[in-house]
């Protein structure tokens, strides 16, 4: 059997598949049809500062190949994260990865540092990408300085491992990834949502209450390996890619493109189960290609003539 | 109450075209089915459709838990709708049921169900299951004209149905809120079920509220997963925005704000 297992900034995956922040709630929605502890890890929704109501509706379009959201980070605040959902999600034997978001770096920072003190949870997940709040979110993400401020202000007080996720609606992504490098992250996860808009044309109105929102699901997926390969040649710190990942075959496309590790998103409303088959078809991948371990698999992309 | 939620192929053993828009969906499964109560509804998987990308929700429209088949009503809307229209029988139907909350158990024999459009679909479940608890409700269906009517026989068998069109082509004529059964000082009912488009159930609101009479909404709006982790289908309530496939689709009209 080929070995799924992988290190990723010292810590130890199972497997390379993750669920993304935002599409796999806390976990607990997903236990009538799989079981958590088979994944390699868990990135649950973003905790802010305080209780956010979020967009207005409609804050969802179906687009050709994926869809536009523009939720705006609804969650109830740290406090209850602590307090309620913390307890109830501290013993899934997998990987639990907070997504942090704020609108200031004070913000980023309060909500950090108490995650730092939840035992059973190893990692966060930075998140200067989100499109759809005023404040802060992509705007930290998409200036160079402000990404490198943000990571090494959360720096100072998060003191496990700090995984920075990236926006792709900048010209050059590299340059963003150096940035959060050089503040401290230890993992870059990327892509966020890229910015998009719907429209509908008998109304003539955007679809969205806010007008813009964030493209996800495999219409993104091109763009979001062409960034996952770039990153990965241009930072030494590892890489875990997502976008568009709906089935094994376009996981393996980012691993191969340099990503240590992949997060199902989307794919997990069309189909709850998608990250188990997700890894069987890895496991199979391996086998058939003959390939002992994944980590063989790693930015193994061949651009050889 | 917490539902176990299923994920499964159902098959088709009857696709029935009501009229130009409307068809009529029979699903069995090998399966016994898990419970499942009126207002609950299912996320479709739209195989083979190039364009459409997400599940469709429908409203349960009837279940028979003997023989394991469940009846979506559908409405032609888009390219989604469209292609399950063409479903032949035999083929399979993948869906993750039941999803979302139920109407809740009336205090009261005095009932009136109130459906309008594609709105009358999860009213059917409604009514079998409170003739279960020995409860006859009143049955008011609004359509556009006669020729958008159907299955009146089936809403029959488990109260007194009563009609109304747009053009006045069958029943009376107008909105179901201009029928003659609310042009009284004191309506008989003490509970008010409603489903249909948001205008409609508005004014229904309206009405109940007037004459104090409790009443209960099923909401429809797009949706994404369908079980409660994309925070896409909100609805503004007395507790801030929640998602109308796992707080909802039925809500108190007490509760949401802006009613």
């Amino acid at each position: 059997m080929a070995e799924l297992a992988i290190n990723i900034a010292g810590l130890n995956f199972r497997n390379p598949v993750t669920t993304a922040s935002g599409t796999f709630g806390y976990g607990e929605e997903f236990l009538d049809f799989l079981d958590p502890d088979q994944l390699g890890g868990i990135f649950v929704k973003a905790v802010t500062g305080k209780n956010r109501d979020g967009n207005a509706y409609p804050r969802m379009a179906e687009t050709t190949g994926g869809m536009l959201n523009s939720v705006g980070l609804q969650n109830k605040g740290i406090d209850h994260f602590c307090r309620e959902i913390y307890p109830k999600i501290r013993n899934f034997n997998t990987n639990i990865m907070v997504n942090v978001s704020g609108s200031t770096i004070e913000e980023y920072m309060t909500v950090a540092e108490r995650i730092n003190e939840l035992d059973d949870i190893p990692a966060i997940e930075l998140n200067i990408s989100c499109p759809n709040v005023k404040l802060g979110g992509m705007a930290f993400g998409t200036v160079p300085a402000m990404a490198r401020e943000v990571t090494a202000a959360v720096r100072k007080v998060y003191h496990k491992v700090m995984m920075v996720k990236l926006s792709p609606n900048v010209t050059n992504i590299t340059e963003i990834a150096r940035a959060v490098t050089d503040g401290g992250a230890d993992v870059i996860t990327l892509i966020n949502t890229l910015l998009g808009m719907a429209i509908d044309a008998e109304t003539q109105r955007p679809v969205l209450s806010t007008i813009t929102g964030g493209l996800s699901g495999p219409a993104i997926k091109p763009v979001a390996l062409r960034m996952v390969w770039q990153v990965h040649k241009a930072v030494p710190v590892p890489v875990i890619g997502l976008g568009g990942i709906m089935n094994a075959t376009d996981a393996i496309e980012f691993i191969l493109a340099g990503a240590s590790a992949v997060q199902v998103g989307t794919a997990n409303f069309i189909d709850p189960q998608a990250s188990i088959k997700i890894i069987r078809g890895i496991e199979e991948y391996l086998t058939r290609h003959n390939i002992s371990s994944i980590r063989e698999l790693i930015g193994a992309l061949r651009t050889d003539v | 109450m917490v539902f176990k939620k299923n994920i499964g192929d159902l098959t088709v053993i009857r696709n029935l075209r009501l009229n130009q828009r409307h068809f009529l969906l029979e699903l069995q499964s090998e399966k016994p089915f898990p419970v499942m109560l009126p207002g609950q509804f299912v996320q479709a998987f739209v195989k083979d459709a190039p364009v459409t990308f997400l599940r469709r929700p429908f409203s349960i429209h009837a279940v028979n838990f003997t023989q394991n088949i469940l009846k979506l009503l559908i409405q032609i809307k888009g390219e989604g709708t469209r292609h399950l229209s063409t479903l032949r029988e035999g083929e399979k139907l993948n869906l993750i049921f039941p999803l979302g909350n139920s109407f809740t158990i009336p205090h009261t024999k005095e009932v009136l169900l109130i459906g309008g459009g594609c709105g009358v679909a999860p009213l059917l479940f409604l009514a079998q299951f409170l003739n279960q608890q020995q409860i006859k409700p009143s049955i008011l269906l609004g359509f556009r004209t006669k020729d958008d009517i159907f299955e009146i026989e089936e809403y029959s068998r488990y109260g007194k149905v009563f009609i109304s069109t747009d053009d006045g082509s069958e029943g009376e004529k107008g909105l179901v809120v201009d029928h003659s059964l609310f042009q009284k000082e004191r309506l008989p009912f003490k509970k008010i079920y409603c489903c249909g488009p948001e205008a409609m159930m508005k004014f229904v609101d309206r009405i109940a509220k007037f004459h104090h009479i409790d009443c209960e909404v099923s909401l429809e709006n797009t949706m994404a997963c369908g079980f409660g982790v994309c925070l896409c289908c909100i609805a503004p309530t007395d507790k801030g925005n929640e998602r109308v496939c796992t707080e909802g689709p039925v809500f108190n009209t007490k509760r949401l704000a802006g009613w």
